[in-house]
């Protein structure tokens, strides 16, 4: 909502400069985006005659104008643009201007021709969006006019507010400057406007019904004659045009100035279109069609509001636009004006099927306020001017209207919710300028809302008030203290550990958005099940992944194909998945992937590994195994105490060339919540032998289908609690190892409790492990 | 006779200073203080001398002797360290063909920023709380005091999924559901905030992503009043922002709370900077959360999340945040 200074100064005496109104209009929850001063940049332009244009004899796309700017005189310009005519009157800035770009206009040379003074289009000097054309001001101007003085404009503020969804009342000039004359305790009144009465009673010429009260609460029309259609004066011009509102006629103009100014819209009908004079308002039926004023065909349904003729056919939808059989046109002579109240729900409905949304319709479904008609009509008819006269007399047909009820607010409450220690007294006079009439009654305060707050309906809503116009800023600060021990929860310390692990071994977090492409999961390998956004705004981002794996796959694409190679990247995420059961919400998860490009499997296996360590999960298997998406013989899934809880291995090279990867993707894939269900976290103190440890190393041929942790755990097996440490050191493949298998060299360490080991015990021990293994595996020592 | 060990001594010296390594030393060694040397040979001969004699002879026998092991010493040692000093010089290493840009990984710039404000509201005695990404739409808006058909759902751009019945599940379009789940959850007081992701219906441009992230924090306690919210607003400034910041509170509204407020913070002197909204919680939302608004009150505040990592590393661009460009990710 948009509002001038002058504007707001005939309704209270506003006092202050432009900064210190905004910063007030922001203290009361206008919240002002931008200030802009008019009028100012027209210092230095005036209006100019144009005696002569010739072509600029070294210059296409100039010409050179003679203009009279006041002294009769011709002063020579060179133009760009060509639209005007000898004749025209154009405003000219003259040498020494500062335009509203802050360019400053000077006398100068355009290719051998001198310019003396520049002429404007209506954008260059802020006075409408039009660049293409030089403005062609009327033909009442005079020259040597200055052009603020020649089209009435003042220097003025402007003021552009932010009105939130609970603030009807501030979609209008008088509304805004109710708020700031309670913020500078100052008289507010709306001016009863003069209008002189003519003619016939309107019970006389015309009738109306409410068939549909649910729809209209109130339906209020009067008859205006003697208007003839033609511009507005320039004054009302620039206002609704600074309020951004494109003037059209003197009807539409009032139209837009009275709902700018009380915030109450109105439409008006050709009353000699209207059949039998008569107006019905109701719900439309399913497939009843009208054309609206702007010629097109609409198709209606039992949800939208009509108004009908006597015959009930529809000439307009309600609130939202009238219909163009009973448009008035220059023959109209007299106009019936309607203003109303529509249900708010209904008018939101309507205009965003239709997408027809107005300021008007905007204005309806925040709620208008029903008791400022009477006075909106005769403002709409004052400023028609001396000759436009009402009919006496008003139809005033009522439906539902919201009731109007008293809210009982305690004092103590207001003070406990602000922290504040106002009285009753305090609160009576924070409320009265508002338009809130309060009594005190015992301890507390009754409340009548006025009729323009249809937002404010209980007790709190009333303590806002009280708060908004008593100054957030006055209320005293105080900071609670907290009565828990601030912490972060289990799962959250480890969701930290696990990011300060990756980032130790190297990884960076990456954070695609959770988004896919349709197919970029079968493309990935997973089921193509992912839950779909219902109302997508691009094909892009329309399905719900159910796994990090392809979101880090484009992102290692992304990369790729900016020759950024190598990437090490980790990421820990929601992920969200059709449930096995039926349950109120998806099966919403959180994983962490990693990717390392060009990297085998391998590597990924040590990250695995450290996770594990950080997180001291100390026993887990990795089982041989396949999972869609990855390497048919490169991935094992990972298991801790019987339950899988991930994945590791390589992506399957397929898939890689479906994402335009070319390099290899080594893939770690956890489902963080089933691996933080596992106890983990804590380590018991394991003592540890004083004696000395002997170690033996044994180097074993096995085939290639045996996996090393076979071996291990035959080993382990084997020796039993003597062993305190093993580890796989060297694996071998080549002469003179046979073909199609390999050598796999264990360190084992060997330390009892209560005693040093003799040779012939570790010797006993060797012998052992060597059979066992032989036997199991078909193995061979290798010596 | 004593003439004679100078001499000798003099003759030692110099062929003591020639010896170039310690090998020759050690056979030195041995001529000059072995059985054959000059020196063992004349004590040998001592017994035959006069007491008198002897005595002189030997102490001059002596003196000579410990001279020369002395310089014998000395040389020893600087050869020694020669050696060693070769043998470090073998070894030398230019340390910079090692710094090759071996590097820890990086959280992600949200991520750190997501971290550094729950490490600032655990100090002030807040917990952490979660909820799901993809909500229902009673935890969404209705609980929050947004009605079916309540003209104050425009507001929020909501994407919704294909989940249920029509429209009533969504992406959640910002962080208040949790409230009404640590309301559902746990008993008051409640002193919890609550980061994580949100969505709209919004196209990327350098301002807004379809996807971004929130963090708010929830207070229920008995007697929490405006003033609070307000002080806690500004402790929270002075304490992430800066000593010197200060905050202001501006009439607002949102359906879950009142009175409503935007907050706004500004250096001493700057331009006022629109941050979140907060308010009181709403009577309807503490009901919706079980629990009774004449024995409980509250306040909420929240705020962007990306724009508080924007800030803190001048960066111009809120969509690079999730393009996860390696030389945006390496950054930081």
């Amino acid at each position: 909502m948009k509002v001038l200074l002058s504007w707001l100064k005939e309704f209270a005496p506003i006092e202050g400069e432009p900064d210190a109104i905004g910063e007030q209009l922001s203290e009361l929850g206008l919240a002002v985006e931008e200030i802009t001063r008019t009028g100012e940049h027209l210092e230095g332009v005036v209006v100019a005659k144009v005696l002569d244009l010739r072509p600029h004899p070294d210059a296409d796309r100039v010409q050179i104008v003679e203009v009279d700017s006041g002294d009769g005189q011709p002063l020579q310009i060179c133009c760009g643009a060509f639209n005007m005519s000898p004749g025209d009157f154009v405003p000219l800035a003259t040498i020494g201007t500062t335009m509203p770009n802050g360019m400053e206009i000077s006398r100068r040379k355009l290719r051998g021709e001198w310019s003396n003074g520049m002429l404007c289009s209506g954008a260059e000097i802020d006075l409408g969006e039009d660049h293409d054309g030089i403005l062609i001001l009327g033909n009442e101007s005079e020259q040597g006019t200055p052009l603020a003085d020649s089209l009435g404009i003042e220097s003025d503020v402007l003021f552009d507010l932010e009105v939130n969804p609970n603030r009807p009342d501030a979609m209008s000039v008088a509304g805004v400057a109710r708020d700031l004359a309670a913020y500078q305790k100052i008289p507010f009144s709306i001016p009863v406007p003069k209008v002189s009465e003519k003619g016939k009673d309107i019970s006389e010429i015309l009738k109306t019904e409410i068939v549909s009260p649910d729809l209209c609460g109130r339906f209020v029309v009067r008859v205006i004659d003697g208007i003839s259609i033609q511009d507005s004066p320039q004054w009302l011009k620039n206002r609704i045009t600074a309020l951004g509102m494109r003037p059209v006629n003197n009807v539409v103009d009032v139209s837009n100035y009275v709902m700018l100014e009380l915030g109450q819209p109105s439409h008006t009908f050709d009353l000699a279109s209207v059949a039998n004079s008569e107006f019905r308002v109701r719900w439309a039926s399913d497939g009843e069609e009208i054309v609206t004023l702007d010629g097109v065909g609409r198709n209606l349904t039992a949800q939208d509001g009509v108004v009908t003729d006597g015959s009930d056919s529809p000439i307009g939808i309600a609130g939202v636009m009238g219909g163009v059989s009973t448009e008035i046109s220059e023959s109209t002579s007299t106009v019936a004006l309607e203003m109303a109240w529509w249900n708010p729900s209904a008018i939101a409905k309507t205009s965003r099927r239709l997408g027809l949304r107005s300021e008007a319709s905007a204005r309806f479904e925040r709620g208008t306020d029903p008791e400022v008609i009477e006075t909106a009509m005769l403002r709409f008819c004052e400023l028609l001017g001396p000759e436009a006269l009402m009919s006496p007399g008003i139809i005033d047909e009522k439906g539902d209207l919201p009731a109007r009820e008293k809210i009982k607010v305690r004092v103590s409450r207001v003070n406990s919710i602000l922290g504040t220690d106002l009285d009753q007294k305090d609160i009576l006079q924070i409320l009265d300028p508002i338009g809130f009439e309060a009594e005190s009654v015992d301890q507390d305060i009754d409340v009548m809302v006025p009729s323009f707050r249809p937002d404010t309906s209980s007790e709190i809503d009333v303590i806002e008030e009280i708060a908004r116009i008593y100054g957030y800023e006055r209320i005293v600060k105080t900071v609670p203290k907290s009565k828990t021990f601030g912490s972060l929860t289990g799962k959250q310390s480890d969701r930290r550990l696990i990011r300060t692990t990756m980032m130790g071994l190297g990884l960076d977090e990456a954070m695609p958005v959770p988004f896919l492409a349709p197919g970029e999961l079968e493309n990935a390998g997973l089921e193509s099940d992912g839950i779909k956004v219902a109302n997508p705004l691009v094909a892009e981002e329309s399905v719900m992944r159910s796994s990090l794996r392809p979101g880090l796959l484009k992102t290692l694409a992304y990369n790729e194909s900016h020759r950024l190679t190598g990437l090490r990247l980790f990421e820990l995420g929601h992920i969200y998945r059709q449930p096995d059961k039926p349950q109120p919400l998806p099966d919403e998860r959180e994983q962490l992937v990693s990717v390392l490009a060009g990297n085998e499997a391998g590597e990924i296996v040590k990250i695995w590994s450290a996770l594990a360590d950080a997180l001291a999960f100390d026993e887990y298997e990795l089982i041989t195994d396949s999972q869609p998406g990855f390497h048919a013989t490169r991935t094992s899934r990972i298991e801790i105490q019987g339950r899988t809880v991930g994945f590791l291995g390589e992506i399957d090279p397929s898939v890689l060339s479906l994402f335009e990867v070319s390099e290899r993707v080594a893939c770690l894939e956890v489902d963080i919540d089933d691996l933080l269900s596992i106890p983990h976290g804590h380590r018991s103190y394991t003592p540890f032998s004083r004696y000395p440890s002997s170690d033996i190393d044994l180097a074993f041929e096995v085939d290639e289908g045996i996996s090393s942790n076979e071996v291990k755990k035959c080993l382990q097996e084997q020796v039993g609690v003597l062993l305190v440490d093993i580890y796989l050191f060297d694996i071998f493949r080549g002469e003179p190892v046979s073909e199609g298998r390999r050598s796999l060299a264990f360190k084992l360490r060997l330390q009892a409790e209560d005693r040093t080991l003799t040779d012939a015990e570790v010797a006993k021990v060797h012998g052992e492990c060597i059979e066992s293994v032989e036997k199991k595996f078909s193995a061979k020592l290798r010596s | 006779m004593n003439q004679d060990y100078d001499l000798h001594l003099e003759e030692a010296k110099g062929k003591i200073e020639e010896s170039s390594d310690l090998e020759a030393l050690k056979k030195l060694e041995i001529e000059l203080l072995g059985k054959q040397s000059l020196t063992a040979q004349a004590k040998g001969s001592l017994g035959e001398l006069e007491p008198e004699e002897r005595r002189e002879l030997g102490l001059a026998l002596n003196e000579t002797r410990s001279k020369l092991e002395e310089m014998l010493e000395t040389r020893r040692r600087r050869l020694e360290s020669e050696v060693k000093g070769e043998q470090l010089e073998n070894e030398r290493l230019d340390l910079t063909e090692f710094d090759r840009g071996h590097r820890l990984g990086h959280r992600h710039v949200v991520t750190q920023t997501w971290e550094r404000l729950e490490d600032l509201f655990i100090g002030m005695g807040y917990s952490v709380s979660e909820g799901p990404e993809i909500e229902d739409e009673w935890h969404n808006f209705g609980a929050l005091n947004f009605p079916l058909g309540h003209p104050a759902r425009d507001m929020y751009d909501t994407l919704y999924v294909e989940y249920g019945d029509p429209m009533s599940t969504l992406l959640r379009t910002h962080t208040s559901p949790v409230q009404i789940r640590v309301m559902e959850e746990e008993d008051p007081p409640i002193y919890s905030i609550m980061p994580g992701r949100v969505f709209r219906s919004d196209t990327a441009d350098s301002t807004h992503m379809p996807v971004f992230h929130q963090i708010e924090a929830l207070v229920v306690d008995r007697g929490i009043t405006f003033g609070d919210l307000a002080g806690t607003i500004e402790a929270f400034t002075s304490a992430y922002f800066g000593k010197d910041f200060e905050s202001r509170l501006r009439p607002s509204y949102f359906p879950f709370t009142e009175p409503s407020a935007e907050f706004d913070i500004r250096q001493p002197g700057g331009k006022w900077l629109e941050l979140g909204g907060c308010g009181m919680v709403h009577p309807e939302v503490l009901k919706a959360g079980g629990l009774d608004p004449e024995e409980w009150q509250g306040f909420a505040f929240g705020f962007g999340l990306d724009r508080l990592a924007l800030m803190r590393h001048e960066i111009d661009d809120l969509r690079e945040l999730f393009r996860n460009d390696y030389r945006f990710l390496a950054q930081f």
